[in-house]
């Protein structure tokens, strides 16, 4: 028999175009999603060359960033951010690529709306100028971010050169307690391996938990792999996965649909595949997670206080000093005591129906707090539209929240929603560095059910209390 | 990518170490949807007064140095961020050539991929060329890839070393896509043989 194979040997054995003696391989790449912000010199880049884009129907194209959450007919304000994106729709238009533009019920976020339309498949390999690319492998896609030049190479090319990563295997035992959810999950991965965890590996996450969660939940676990140091997380297809691609708009149809999910069946790792890296997590108990750092990494059960930096050793002990300073906490202090200003509930972290359903639970018959502005982006117009089809919009509009129209907002900031100096936030979104949703903003990174109850309580909360 | 076989130009001399990528090119001017162009603002904070005019005694601002092609600069050249914005900011402005004592590695890398030839020289050498490169008129200097020297205002010779594959890229002008296409036949049969055993991966139209 053949040795043992893990999902991530399979998916690249079968991508591999030409193997060099010094081990660097050419990849093929069965997807690529492009955006406005890292995609307009690689264009260029073709124009100036002269050539063309090999496989155009593989390519999907979108603006998200830049683009405007509210009054959208107006248009976009900012110039440059206007430019970027009248950018993208040239430079699809012009070679040939689809795209959705932003009045497109279509359009939303690249890593929304991939799995969405059926564009992202099994067994793949899936690129984009950006590294939260790492979402799609929740489909048991090889999906990484990679750079302009990168983003060139597989427009002119369909391939990448790469070398192939290391595995690492993360295993998550027991069952979610309720209340708790995929964001817990990966926050408290994320506390555990440490933002340097799985640097040079591809992460499989596997074990019962991750079998257990919905493909919106294993979306977001994977898309914080890149939080954890790894380009790209896995998880093994399943009937779950197959459910949810079933009759979606790109995904093959019929007779196609029944070879490529027996083929999709035998991409699971082979029992004794070898792995570099083995860590194990049990879950059965774990309370809702928070972030009270500007890393990741700083992550505390909510039921817990913020800690001290003398809790850390080495170098960590001076940053986490640095964090408590930039946040504005105290160490020792209960988390729930930490009052808030915004609550941002949205990005391809947490943008998803199942995210709003989440949200719409907890804030049912409640009002957000006094003062606090909380704003609901959805992660696609087709999320939107769902959302409104099963009435959310109503029960959130109701309880105080801002409805808003699709896309990245304030993960990034790069649109107009952004935090001022000093404005504290409980969001879904992935990353809480400095500065990341606006200048001296400070971001607590919370599921969407966190989000809601802090927008209620107008303090960071426990989500269980709405519960009961 | 432009090959690079054989250069003659002026070259301008910046006797300064630790030239960073910031200078080379300043942050507000990584929002750009271009790669071209940035050669305007290329050291911009050592160029230009804050009304935008030029400052006079900046080396690229005086003549013949307007027109280097060639810059001989001090130790540690392009340290900073990895920003391609800065071999681009430069190749727009029309230099094709850097000979310094030493290179930033990210820089250094960046500069390949953007048909720059970054050229490491002993320092007392790079000295001896600063001088050189300030006689103005007379500051014309050859760099000739194939034969790996550097020919002098006084017709010296100087050889330099360059990694083998690299010289190789430069001189045929060859970028990653470049090498990438020359693979095209087996990309050809790559896609072949997949649309036999999956066919599922060309999607349905969206
Ligand atoms: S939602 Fe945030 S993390 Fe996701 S693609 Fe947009 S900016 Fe990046």
């Amino acid at each position: 028999m053949s040795q043992p194979k893990t999902l991530f040997d399979k998916i690249w054995d079968s991508h591999v175009v030409d193997r060099q003696d010094d081990g660097n391989c050419l990849i093929y790449i069965d997807r690529h999603l492009v955006h406005e912000v890292t995609s307009p010199q690689a264009f260029e880049g073709l124009r100036n060359a002269g050539r063309a884009v090999r496989r155009p129907e593989l390519t999907l194209a979108v603006p998200d960033h830049n683009v405007p959450t509210e009054n959208r007919a107006g248009g976009i304000d900012d110039e440059e951010s206007r430019i970027q994106v009248e950018t993208l729709a040239k430079n699809a238009k012009d070679f040939g690529l689809p795209y959705f533009d932003m009045f497109d019920i279509r359009q939303g976020i690249v890593h929304i709306i991939g799995p969405e339309q059926g564009f992202t498949l099994p067994g793949m390999t899936i690129v984009c100028g950006d590294s939260h690319t790492a979402t799609h492998g929740a489909f048991g896609s090889l999906a990484f971010g990679i750079g302009t030049s990168e983003v060139e190479h597989v427009l002119a090319t369909q391939t990448l050169q790469q070398r192939p990563a290391k595995n690492m295997r993360v295993m998550v035992k027991g069952a979610l307690p309720a209340g708790v959810t995929a964001k817990d999950l990966i926050l408290a991965i994320i506390g555990k391996i440490g933002t340097a965890g799985g640097t040079g590996h591809v992460i499989e996450f596997a074990g019962q938990a991750i079998r257990d969660l919905s493909m919106e939940g294993r979306m977001t676990v994977c898309n914080m792999t890149i939080e954890g140091g790894a380009r790209a997380g896995l998880i093994a297809p399943d009937q779950k996965t197959f459910d949810y691609l079933k009759g979606r708009t790109m995904a093959p149809k019929g007779d196609a649909w029944e070879k490529a999910v027996a083929y999709w069946s035998t991409l699971p790792s082979d029992d004794g595949a070898f792995y570099d890296k083995e860590v194990e997590l049990d879950v059965a108990d774990i309370p809702p997670q928070v972030t009270w750092g500007t890393s990741p990494e700083d992550v505390a059960p909510i039921t817990g206080t913020v800690p001290s930096p003398d809790s850390f050793a080495g170098g960590k002990r001076e940053a986490a000093q640095r964090s408590l300073d930039y946040m504005g906490l105290k160490a020792g202090m209960p988390l729930t005591d930490v009052k808030i200003d915004k609550v941002f509930i949205g990005s391809c972290t947490n943008g998803r129906i199942e995210d709003l359903r989440e949200v719409a639970a907890v804030a049912k018959g409640h009002k957000v707090a006094d003062g606090i502005h909380a704003m609901v982006v959805p992660g696609s117009g087709l999320v939107k539209e769902q959302a409104e089809k099963e009435g959310l919009h109503k029960i959130l509009l109701e309880a105080g929240f801002d409805w808003r129209e699709p896309g990245c907002s304030m993960c990034l900031a790069m649109n107009a929603d952004k935090l001022k100096p000093q404005e504290r936030c409980a969001s879904t979104s992935n990353r809480n560095f400095e500065g990341r949703q606006g200048r001296g903003g400070r971001t607590h990174l919370v599921s969407p059910g966190m989000a809601a109850a802090a927008a209620l309580k107008g303090t960071l909360a426990d989500v269980r209390e709405y519960l009961k | 990518m432009k090959p690079f076989k054989e250069l003659t130009g002026i070259a301008a001399p910046m006797d300064l170490i630790n030239i960073d990528t910031d200078m080379i090119i300043p942050k507000q001017f990584l929002k750009t949807i271009q790669r071209s162009g940035l050669g305007k603002n290329l050291f911009d904070e050592m160029r230009y007064n804050d009304d935008g005019s030029e400052k006079a005694d900046f080396v690229l601002n005086r003549e013949p140095y307007r027109h280097a092609s060639i810059l001989v600069a001090g130790d540690n050249f392009g340290c900073g961020s990895s920003r391609e914005h800065a071999p681009w900011a430069l190749e727009d402005f029309g230099i094709r050539c850097v000979i310094a004592p030493s290179f930033a590695d990210i820089f250094h890398n960046n500069c390949f991929k953007n048909g720059i030839l970054p050229i490491r020289l002993p320092e007392e050498t790079v000295n001896a060329l600063m001088e050189k490169a300030d006689r103005g008129q007379n500051a014309m200097f050859t760099v000739d890839l194939e034969r790996q020297v550097v020919v002098d205002p006084d017709g010296v010779e100087i050889s330099f070393e360059v990694d083998p594959f690299r010289k190789h890229c430069l001189l045929n002008g060859l970028d990653d896509i470049g090498l990438t296409l020359q693979k095209g036949g087996a990309i050809d049969g790559y896609e072949a043989a997949r649309a036999e055993t999956a066919p599922w991966v060309t999607p349905d139209a969206a």
